[in-house]
């Protein structure tokens, strides 16, 4: 076995072992610290097709950030998972049944796909030779289709924005800090002095 | 039929990552001296001072100490991951050593997207620190956990915005490239971080935060979470936890190196200087890096949590999207953005 066959088997063998764990693992933090595997070695798949970006952009924002908030939510639940399990053997035929079609519509689609011989020379933006997938990238995002770009950002901004909305509540009564009010504050108006008479007090 | 051709390489590969780990350990061992000594010397003490000839061999005396102790595992610990956490961080932040050049071509691997794959290691050293303080399965660790995991995650968006404007004013994503990049016949001028100083001195601040160092190490908080995430862990586990933080310590102080310091590059570019092999600018350069980080752990407060969070989201991440367009407006308007491949 060569190099990269020995590679591609470990990269996929463990990636499929992993996904199978995220589903079988009765610890929910476990399921997630096997996604994340799962996403590392889709991230060594990537850089084996000579695609290194799309694998740093992989770790970088599935496994560095969107992995990290499943297993804050993941970790803070206090979940009883074992009612979970429970009825997990009435629903896996229905899962199983789900699963099958995917797996059959999957193999047609894909089984019988042959790259048509004008479907390369057809592609709209080839990658010009002599340059890293980070700057062909780079130039179909940021130079060609720049606008397009913006507006799935403003998309994705007013969502954002829509679930800031949604889930901010003003509390009345609650001290809030102000910065600028705490930093403006001098000596002269926040201590005050005074000669205590011996034996009064105040 | 096999091809063997590779055996070779592959080889070479593994005696230079060897020797790599060899030195940076060494390395290592005597920076843990040096912070020691230099946070002493501040408060007027005296340090390490009784292990070998000037305290030399503290390090190593620790380090045995350490390993000969018992690991306790607390009962209601999740053993795997308890174990596995130091072991994740210590890989983890050795593996980033991996792309770091120390002089010209001096990488175990050149690769070309080299900051990304440093930017893509240091975003995932979080998970030492959420494993490790889950599966303690105790309170202190795990609150600790969440705090300092959302601060590495809050400091990672500044850094990244730092790392894009230095990616576009070299054009390359290629640490090499980047040292590269900067070298102009001005030396110490031509570097990136009188340029780009702003960025430079939030890129500096940041890797505190990233690192958590003192002023930001609230991970480890004494007054308030007794010791962070590592206080169930003992022995060989808490030492390669320790040991995992220097070498991120080590990585980022490189990384100023490289991104705004001219890498292996000699600070007056004229001989006799450039006679200097590039590995020693590079050690004096990181050492350099290393006593700031020193001296601030010395004389700088703690920060507030809230007060550490609206610096990172306030205060820096407006900055530097702001100085990003900036930057990005002067190169393309000057025409100064050389070797954009276009």
């Amino acid at each position: 076995m060569d190099v990269p066959a020995f590679f591609f088997t470990l990269f996929s063998t463990v990636m499929i072992v992993s996904a199978i764990l995220v589903i079988a693992a009765r610890n929910p933090v476990h399921s997630v610290l096997f996604l994340i595997l799962a996403f590392c070695n889709a991230a060594g798949l990537f850089v084996m097709l000579g695609a290194e970006f799309l694998a740093m952009i992989l770790v970088v924002v599935y496994v560095g950030a969107i992995a990290v908030l499943f297993l804050f939510v993941v970790m803070m639940l206090d979940v009883d998972f074992t009612e979970f399990k429970q009825g997990f053997l009435q629903y896996l035929p229905i899962g199983a049944l789900i699963g099958a079609v995917v797996l059959v519509e999957l193999f047609l689609v894909l089984g019988n796909w042959v790259a048509g011989s004008g479907s390369v020379a057809a592609v709209t933006t080839p990658v010009p030779p002599g340059m890293t997938n980070t700057m062909a990238l780079g130039r179909v995002l940021y130079t060609q289709y720049a606008y397009l770009f913006q507006g799935a950002a403003l998309v994705l901004l007013t969502a954002m924005i829509g679930a800031i909305v949604l889930t901010l509540h003003h509390k009345v009564g609650v001290k809030r800090q102000n910065i600028a009010e705490q930093n403006a504050r001098t000596p002269a108006d926040a201590i005050e002095i005074h000669k205590v008479a011996s034996g009064k007090g105040l | 039929m096999s091809d063997t051709s590779w055996v070779i390489p592959f080889l070479l590969m593994i005696v230079k990552s060897l020797v790599l780990l060899v030195v940076l350990l060494v390395f290592i061992a005597y920076v843990l001296y040096a912070d020691r000594k230099i946070w002493a010397a501040v408060q007027l003490r005296r340090g390490p001072n009784v292990v070998g000839p000037y305290g030399l061999f503290q390090s190593f005396a620790d380090m045995l100490k350490f390993v000969f102790k018992e690991p306790v595992i607390p009962d209601g610990a999740n053993k795997g991951i308890f174990l596995l956490a130091p072991f994740v961080m210590g890989m983890l932040s050795l593996a980033a050593w991996a792309v770091i050049p120390l002089s010209d071509g001096w990488a175990i691997a050149n690769l070309n997207v080299g900051v990304l794959y440093i930017f893509a290691i240091s975003s995932l050293s979080v998970y030492g620190v959420i494993m490790g303080g889950w599966a303690s399965n105790s309170k202190y660790p795990f609150l600790s956990a969440l705090r300092s995991a959302a601060q590495m995650v809050s400091y990672e968006v500044s850094i990244g915005f730092v790392i894009v404007t230095v990616l576009l004013c070299a054009g390359s994503l290629n640490l090499n490239d980047i040292v590269v990049a900067q070298d102009t016949r001005f030396g110490l001028l031509g570097w990136y971080w009188l340029p780009l100083f702003p960025m430079f001195v939030i890129f500096f601040i940041s890797a505190l935060a990233e690192t958590n160092r003192p002023p930001f190490d609230l991970v480890e908080a004494e007054s308030e979470l007794v010791a962070g995430f590592m206080v169930e862990y003992s022995s060989t586990p808490y030492m390669i936890f320790m040991l995992a933080e220097y070498v991120a310590i080590m990585t980022m102080c490189a990384l100023l190196t490289i991104m705004f310091f001219g890498g292996w590059l000699s600070p007056i570019p004229y001989p006799p200087f450039t006679w200097v092999p590039g590995v020693i600018w590079f050690t004096l350069k990181v050492c350099l890096f290393f006593f700031m980080f020193a001296m601030v752990k010395a004389f700088v407060p703690r920060y507030r949590y809230d007060q550490l969070m609206r610096l990172g989201w306030k205060v820096f991440l407006p900055i530097s999207l702001f100085m990003v367009i900036v930057v990005a407006s002067v190169l393309h308007f000057t025409g100064w953005g050389a070797g954009l491949g276009q």
